[in-house]
């Protein structure tokens, strides 16, 4: 979905300034879906949702719900949380735990008749597949239950906007996925803004028609996730997306009249890289992700790939279905992730000589 | 004995009642403020503890005797006289006993997860409702301790209770004070039987706070 296509009938705007770790400076326009911030910890991801939801208050800026003003420095405007109609489901989640998952959900609902409020709260935990463990307090509940009854209460009292702080990072894979449909689903119906917190990469595709990725309490890139992950054209943005290679390189030839340019990495190493805006003799990054080296026996002919690189290997480490292998090129060493079953059928180890193939589009030329 | 004991509990009965009124939104103020100076408040209901019985006593008496603004007050306002009367060692009761309610009370509060409070203000809770909802059930241990400590500490109180009671058997003798006398009359035998009692009363009040406590502590959520 293209940004701003579809006219919001609340979009969330904010522009946030605020000094603390890091600084923050930041602005937003989100239109109803999910939107997700992503970022490494410490970029200030759950101050901007602090803001948002008014439990901080910013230096100066301005945030506002469709028509609605909810804080102005200039206007000296500044809604409380209670009036603020943010569903805000906090990192810890913030279950009350001395109330069970029913009391929890009910008591955000506004209404006088307890039945009808008991009634709405077990709709929301059916809705969320909890409503087993309606009795339970949510102190006893498991991490799953736990995410799943945050969001119902959060959701129940119809918000105008929703902000998720990191809501599935203790989850297991299948729960998390199942989760996330959820989450969706429920968005599809109701179409309203969703600040989506994450420092996980996965969970960016799975929900997300948009990503903001903030690095040092910057916006540091935004758009669709594909494009922002597989072609980041700045620094900040290659490391706030966990890019594992960032080399140091100099451009020494601009190949035009095929769309590539080589950039110089050590004094045995050059790559080719799609060309870009950097003239001859720039200095700039290059960055390559772990998971697009392929490795080779022996050198490959007649292949498209541009760079094949001779390599060593220093050393492999096996982390769950993926195998880290770092590689020496002349001076360079890099990092890539194999299978284990490459490494069996490859008989690969440390000391033994490969062969490393990048396509040119998996170097990506990034200014500071 | 029995008339002093009698105006001992029904003291401490009442210092502790009010001391829920009065301590909680003091504790309230010193466990979620941001002013600066909540330290200086955090030390003037602090002092009791350290200050003797007598200094206090003394100021309270010059405080509520019958030629301060206070006392002269009283006395238009009820035709009694507030020093050496049950309701002058009410007042002195309160806030000799002060520090044992507020300090238990505030660090309950302080000890509740700030997650939860800025989780009830995003559902729309306003303070008061997060209090009763949230903060007081989540503090019911500390406000159990609270109110049995600023009982047990009234029903053994003597300094103050001599010097602005003075020792009207009946109406400001309690039983602390009694037990002087007897001593003071040579007769160890009554004062034995009433030392006993307030021994027991103690032991057992400060057994079932305890015992309580380490049930609350026992659920999970603590």
């Amino acid at each position: 979905m293209a940004v701003g296509a579809q006219v919001s009938s609340w979009p969330l705007k904010a522009r946030i300034r605020l000094h603390g770790t890091p600084n923050v400076d930041v602005r937003l326009e989100l239109p109803p879906g999910i939107t997700v911030l992503f970022g490494p910890s410490g970029a200030g991801k759950t101050t901007v949702l602090d803001c948002l939801a008014g439990l901080r208050t910013p230096d100066e800026g301005e945030i506002s719900s469709g028509d609605k003003v909810l804080y102005s420095s200039q206007r000296r405007i500044d809604v409380p949380p209670q009036r603020r109609h943010a569903g805000y489901v906090l990192q810890d989640l913030g279950l009350f735990p001395h109330l069970t998952a029913a009391q929890n959900v009910e008591y955000g609902l506004s209404g006088s008749d307890s039945r009808v409020r008991r009634q709405r709260a077990m709709e929301w935990l059916e809705r969320f597949r909890v409503q087993h463990v309606a009795g339970r307090k949510a102190n006893l509940l498991s991490g799953g239950e736990a995410q799943r009854v945050a969001l119902a209460r959060a959701l129940a009292r119809g918000p105008e906007f929703l902000l998720l702080d990191e809501p599935l990072t203790a989850l297991d894979l299948p729960t998390k996925a199942r989760l996330m449909e959820d989450l969706v689903a429920w968005n599809r119906e109701n179409p309203i803004p969703v600040l989506y917190v994450t420092h996980d990469r996965s969970e960016v595709y799975s929900v997300a028609e948009r990503v903001l990725v903030i690095s040092a309490g910057r916006i540091v890139a935004s758009g669709r996730p594909d494009k922002v992950f597989d072609s980041p054209q700045q620094l900040a943005v290659a490391h706030a997306t966990g890019y594992e290679n960032i080399l140091d390189a100099v451009v020494i030839a601009h190949h035009a009249d095929v769309g590539t340019m080589t950039c110089r990495i050590g004094p045995e190493l050059s790559l080719e890289c799609p060309l870009g805006p950097h003239p001859v003799g720039a200095r700039l990054r290059v960055a390559i992700r772990a998971g697009d080296i392929l490795l080779a026996r022996e050198r490959p002919n007649a292949i498209s790939a541009r760079n094949i690189l001779r390599a060593t290997i220093t050393r492999l480490e096996r982390r769950d279905m993926l195998v880290i292998a770092r590689v020496r090129t002349g001076e360079t060493e890099l990092e890539a992730h194999i299978t284990p079953g490459a490494v069996q059928s490859l008989e690969l180890a440390a000391g033994v000589s490969v062969w490393l193939v990048l396509k040119t589009h998996s170097c990506h030329a990034l200014r500071d | 004995m029995t008339t002093a004991l009698l105006v001992s509990l029904k003291l401490a009965a009442i210092v502790s009642a009010a001391l829920l009124v009065i301590g909680l939104p003091i504790a309230y103020w010193i466990a979620f403020t941001k002013r600066r100076w909540r330290f200086l408040v955090e030390a003037a209901v602090g002092l009791p503890i350290v200050l003797p019985p007598t200094v206090l006593g003394f100021y309270l008496l010059v405080a509520l005797g019958p030629r301060s603004p206070l006392g002269a007050a009283w006395i238009r306002w009820t035709g009694d006289p507030l020093a050496f009367s049950f309701t002058g060692l009410v007042l002195g009761s309160i806030i000799y006993s002060l520090p044992f309610a507020v300090q238990p009370f505030a660090a309950s509060f302080a000890g509740v997860d700030r997650n939860l409070l800025a989780a009830s203000a995003t559902l729309g809770a306003s303070r008061w409702r997060t209090f009763w909802r949230v903060v007081v059930p989540l503090s019911l241990p500390g406000l159990i301790t609270g109110i049995a400590l600023s009982f047990a500490h009234t029903l053994g109180e003597f300094g103050v209770v001599l010097m602005i009671g003075g020792n009207i058997p009946g109406a400001t003798q309690t039983i602390s004070i009694a037990i002087y006398d007897e001593v003071q009359a040579l007769n160890y035998a009554a004062a034995n039987q009433a030392a006993l009692i307030l021994l027991v009363l103690s032991f057992v009040l400060l057994t079932c706070v305890y015992g309580l406590n380490r049930r609350w502590s026992g659920w999970p959520w603590r």
